[in-house]
């Protein structure tokens, strides 16, 4: 009876409503190039930013940090906020230091005897990166909040800036922590799957051709539109609170906010609204969202914090930062014998929530596409007064990938063969997949010859080369370089089984849940929370397509704990993780009398398996391909001997625009993956990962001639012309034996193969 | 971020702004555009107690032809600058050096005249204004004042404007005869300042530069006029010439070491640009 009745209303409300009733399904959603339906509220605004939120009673937090890259912290003394009108309160860390809790997370303890300092949200006896809080003003607006900072007294003893890796972990240097004793956070060593590196070599004898190379990975700033805020609601009362914030994780952020302040996990809602780009920087747990939390309870009201872009610069987490010994062997013939890889990697003044572990992803990537026997990794975490590093825009892979793509090419020219004959003779050939490979993955499937051949007819390398060669020949001021770069990546991160192994502190599963409603329309509930990757449109075309409803009306419920819990039922965790791959092709011109490199041309050919949305794919390998070109021509964090960082601005740190930046020319293959149904693989990461490799190829192409083997990143003007000075191409050297040594600010981060012999 | 308290007047005319800010006192500061004040309020770098908005004096901006000069007003803005005709046929160097100046948002607000009473050494319109031999006029109590740009600018973000003195408007002497016109821009992605800048203006007479002017962006306290390299270019009628003559462009000048470039690098690449800007303008293929 009561169905009839509810049935009658409906088909009432439908008659008056016709739009509410769902259109026939058009079918073939998966592979259609849809525009993104999220986009005319991200792009209007007509959205809920975590800053636009606005509450009844709402107070604003303020951080007041550290000047000082290390110091003791003699006296916070708040009164002189407290007296000025519209302050409510002021804190320090010792305020604080029985709320805030005794140590924010990292979940990732890479090897055992990591040495895991304690880091709490505000810095109570000593600070130690410039950034690092001290103290917070909670005011009636932002305004009143910003001046209160300036009236907190602080006394600080400076203490001794620790800037460098290798003097952070020399004899007798100062101490970031010196209740550990060391500026060595870990080490991790990896001996990978095969046989030893060593030995390997050793047994080839007069047969091993050895290669050496020092490559940094420079700072880099992840640099979302969007910095990062937090609001927090409490509801006193009940001792409830709900948290806004610019997170990517906000059931990780709610599972760790509840550990760290002892707030019970199921009176915390953590909601992610829209969020203007994360880049891994808003994968974490940030002191600012502890703060707010438990400033919120204190108080009873609700707090806001949203930073400025040079808070962001300061206190969100930094990417990159490597210093790479790789050695890598082949024998005459240029069969590849193995790689050694050493890094040092910036670990900044704490751990955040997967600060270790990054590198540490890397160390599986760093074969790449090849075959090789033999392979050791080992990884050196090390403490300095800088913001803490963590993930970035791939996390560990790119850094991984431009190491082995740039000693390929190292290696090509030291055999001196064709750089991509050589990558043809090693990598994994089609019908040699599954394949196991040497770091322990098997790689599933791959067409590496497929992506391959088809860049090649995009960029006309036969026309390029010729230039090239006449351009060398005329002595043209204007060099034409050309780089190579081939990659591939574990994606879809994925099979808790080996992140377990990796003692990773939580699964790699995923769930999503369809609930479908009484006028036929669906509601995706997801787990995962999309922060610019276009995720309300995918989903939609997924289920439009399996469940036979048309593709408007599924709607995406994502980014809150209380309506997408990441609960255990419908569980997916694969088998495998995905392996995207491609194939990237770059021309710059070297203007060799300014140092200036611009890029002529760049084609790439992406296999990131099935596509859902051609559309979207586009979008992720433009943007990825931006920061990648960043990371090699444009982007550098620059600390000086204090600490201080001189790039703390847009002004000094240059990211690149639509008009830096040249056409791309983009292309795909689809070898579908095989560790999920869908066949798809990871695409956001594709751009940012091959491109920095392929550039810096194509730079140090271009100066080969000149014997120039090595330029740091980015490959500024100056870097460039500082290492032609003095060199001509009659010092040509191409074929002999050189690696990079040492690169300081003296050389202008320019290696040569004058600097030594093996 | 966000700035400290200040107060805010907006008057309508050239004598109303001059009142303002004769009783705002001399921690007042005139807003023009906004593209360099403003960033330095947010920053909490400066403090002014009282902001003297010029966006409402109507009297400030366009551009008129008097004959031998353009007089533009001192809140024309970047963009009404390029597009201007008048600028366009008269003053070309003006117009290309502007259209280099950061991306378009700021074209479209920040001012000719804010950016040459800023005096920032690495602004592009400095260096334009020295090799035109601009005149700038400075309204105050005092009356009218105008000063030779080879006098305005005394030393990094110091003009000789006193703080009870309006830019009012700058008189762009047209150049007379066949000129061609090139601003060499060097700098690392397009909205950023320029690490060097080099404005050239060349008069061509039978195949050789009868005349040339040149202004420096960024390569010293001030905007630079190398009067010896344009005295040696006269003459010259090939790229090596010009290299020839550019050589010395660096000499006695003292740029700054940054993040953009070390003294020494940028002493080079003046040397280059300036050639490069030359021959370009002179319309030399070889």
């Amino acid at each position: 009876m009561t169905e009839q009745l509810d049935a009658g209303l409906v088909a009432g409300v439908i008659e008056d409503h016709p739009d509410a009733l769902s259109k026939p399904y058009a079918g073939g959603e998966l592979g259609r190039g849809r525009r993104r339906k999220e986009d005319a509220k991200l792009v209007t605004g007509q959205t809920n930013w975590t800053d636009n939120i606005t509450l009844p009673g709402l107070l604003h937090m303020a951080v007041l940090r550290s000047p000082m890259a290390h110091a003791r912290v003699l006296s916070v003394d708040v009164s002189g906020a407290l007296e000025m009108p519209g302050v409510i309160a002021a804190f320090s860390g010792a305020d604080l230091a029985d709320v805030m809790g005794a140590s924010m997370p990292c979940a990732w303890p890479v090897t055992p005897d990591m040495v895991s300092p304690a880091h709490t949200p505000l810095a109570i006896d000593e600070v130690r990166y410039v950034g690092d809080g001290v103290a917070v003003v909670i005011a009636r607006d932002r305004y009143t909040a910003a001046d209160a900072l300036e009236a907190i007294a602080v006394e600080y003893d400076q203490l001794p800036a620790v800037v460098d890796m290798e003097v952070a972990i020399a004899d007798g240097a100062p101490l970031v922590h010196s209740d550990k004793g060391t500026n060595t956070c870990f080490v991790f060593d990896f001996p990978g799957a095969g046989a030893d590196y060593a030995e390997t070599v050793r047994e080839a004898g007069d047969d091993a051709v050895v290669v050496r190379r020092r490559f940094r990975q420079q700072r880099l700033l992840p640099t979302p539109m969007e910095p990062r805020g937090v609001v927090v609601a409490p509801i006193a009362a009940a001792d409830e609170f709900t948290m806004w914030s610019t997170t990517q994780i906000p059931h990780i952020l709610r599972v760790m906010l509840a550990l760290t302040t002892g707030i019970p996990e199921h009176k915390l809602r953590v909601v992610a609204p829209d969020v203007g780009g994360g880049f891994g920087a808003k994968l974490n747990v940030y002191a600012e969202e502890v703060l707010a939390l438990v400033v919120a309870r204190k108080l009873g009201r609700p707090i806001k914090w949203t930073e400025s872009r040079s808070e962001n610069y300061q206190a969100t987490t930094h990417g990159r930062d490597q210093i790479q010994d790789i050695e890598i062997a082949c024998r005459k013939d240029g069969t590849l014998l193995g790689l050694k890889v050493e890094l040092l990697a910036d670990m900044g003044a704490y751990l955040q929530l997967i600060t270790p572990g990054v590198p540490v992803l890397g160390a599986f990537m760093f074969p790449a596409i090849y075959k090789m026997p033999s392979y050791h990794f080992t990884c050196t975490g090390v403490f300095t007064t800088k913001t803490p590093t963590d993930a970035y825009r791939g996390a560990g892979r790119p850094e991984a990938t431009y190491a082995i793509e740039r000693i390929m090419d190292e290696l090509a020219a030291e055999l001196g063969r064709d750089p991509m004959e050589l990558r043809k003779q090693n990598w994994i050939r089609h019908e040699e997949f599954p394949y196991e490979m040497v770091a322990g993955l098997t790689y599933d499937s791959g067409n590496y010859e497929a992506a391959t051949e088809k860049a090649e007819q995009m960029f006309d390398m036969a026309g390029l080369r010729a230039e090239q060669a006449r351009r060398r020949e005329s002595n043209d001021p204007v060099q034409l370089g050309i780089g190579i770069s081939t990659f591939t990546e574990m994606c879809g991160l994925a099979p808790s089984r080996v992140l377990g192994s990796l003692s990773y502190g939580a699964g790699g599963w995923e769930s999503a849940s369809v609930r479908m409603l009484p006028t036929g329309k669906v509601e995706v509930v997801s787990g995962a929370t999309p922060h610019g990757q276009g995720h309300h449109t995918a989903w939609s075309q997924i289920v439009a397509d399996s469940l036979g409803v048309p593709f408007e009306d599924v709607e995406l419920v994502a980014g809150d704990t209380k309506s997408s819990p990441k609960g255990m039922d419908y569980v997916y965790d694969p088998e495998n993780f995905s392996y995207p791959h491609g194939t990237h092709l770059c021309a710059v011109e070297i203007d060799t009398e300014t140092g200036f490199t611009s890029i002529r041309k760049y084609v790439c050919v992406d296999d990131v398996g099935k596509i859902v949305n051609p559309v979207i794919v586009e979008g992720q390998i433009h943007g990825g391909l931006a920061q990648g070109i960043a990371q090699a021509l444009y982007e550098e964090a620059v600390y000086d001997a204090e600490g201080n960082l001189t790039t703390g601005s847009l002004v000094d740190y240059l990211v690149p625009a639509a008009p830096d930046l040249p056409h791309f020319d983009t292309g795909r293959t689809e070898t579908p993956a095989t560790s999920n149904p869908l066949g798809v693989k990871g695409v956001g990461e594709a751009g940012t990962i091959a491109s920095t490799p392929a550039v810096m190829n194509a730079v140090v192409d271009a100066l080969r001639p000149f014997g120039i083997t090595d330029i740091d990143m980015p490959a500024t003007p100056e870097r460039v012309w500082r290492a032609l000075q003095g060199k001509d191409m009659s010092r040509a050297t191409a074929g002999t034996v050189s690696y990079g040594g040492s690169q300081t600010a003296s050389t202008g981060g320019a290696a040569s193969s004058e600097g030594a012999a093996l | 971020v966000i700035p400290a308290d200040f107060e805010y007047v907006a008057p309508t005319t050239l004598a109303e702004a001059i009142t303002a800010l004769g009783q705002a006192g001399e921690d007042a500061k005139i807003l023009a555009g906004g593209q360099s004040l403003i960033p330095v309020l947010r920053l909490r770098l400066a403090f002014p107690t009282t902001l003297v908005d010029l966006s409402r004096v109507a009297e400030l901006r366009g551009v008129t032809d008097e004959g031998d000069a353009l007089v533009i007003g001192a809140m024309t803005k970047h963009s009404d600058v390029i597009d201007d005709p008048l600028v366009q046929q008269h003053a070309p160097l003006l117009a290309v050096a502007t259209s280099t100046v950061a991306d378009p948002a700021v074209r479209h607000r920040g001012t000719f005249g804010g950016a040459l009473a800023h005096a920032d050494p690495a602004g592009d319109l400095a260096a334009v204004a020295l090799a035109l031999d601009a005149e700038l006029v400075a309204e105050g109590p005092g009356g009218r004042r105008t000063i030779a740009a080879k006098d305005f600018f005394v030393d990094y973000l110091e003009t000789t404007l006193s703080p009870d003195e309006i830019l009012a408007s700058v008189r762009v002497p047209k150049l007379a005869g066949a000129w061609g016109v090139r601003y060499e821009k060097f700098n690392r992605v397009a909205q950023a300042w320029a690490i060097v800048g080099v404005a050239a203006a060349v008069r061509m007479e039978g195949g050789s530069v009868a005349e040339a002017r040149i202004g420096l962006t960024n390569m010293g306290s001030t905007p630079v006029r190398p009067s010896g390299v344009e005295a040696a270019l006269v003459g010259a009628s090939d790229k090596a010439a010009v290299a020839a003559a550019c050589a010395s462009v660096a000499d006695g000048l003292n740029p700054p070491s940054d993040l953009g470039g070390q003294a020494d690098y940028r002493a080079h690449l003046a040397r280059v640009l300036t050639a490069r800007a030359v021959a370009h303008a002179a319309g030399m293929t070889s």
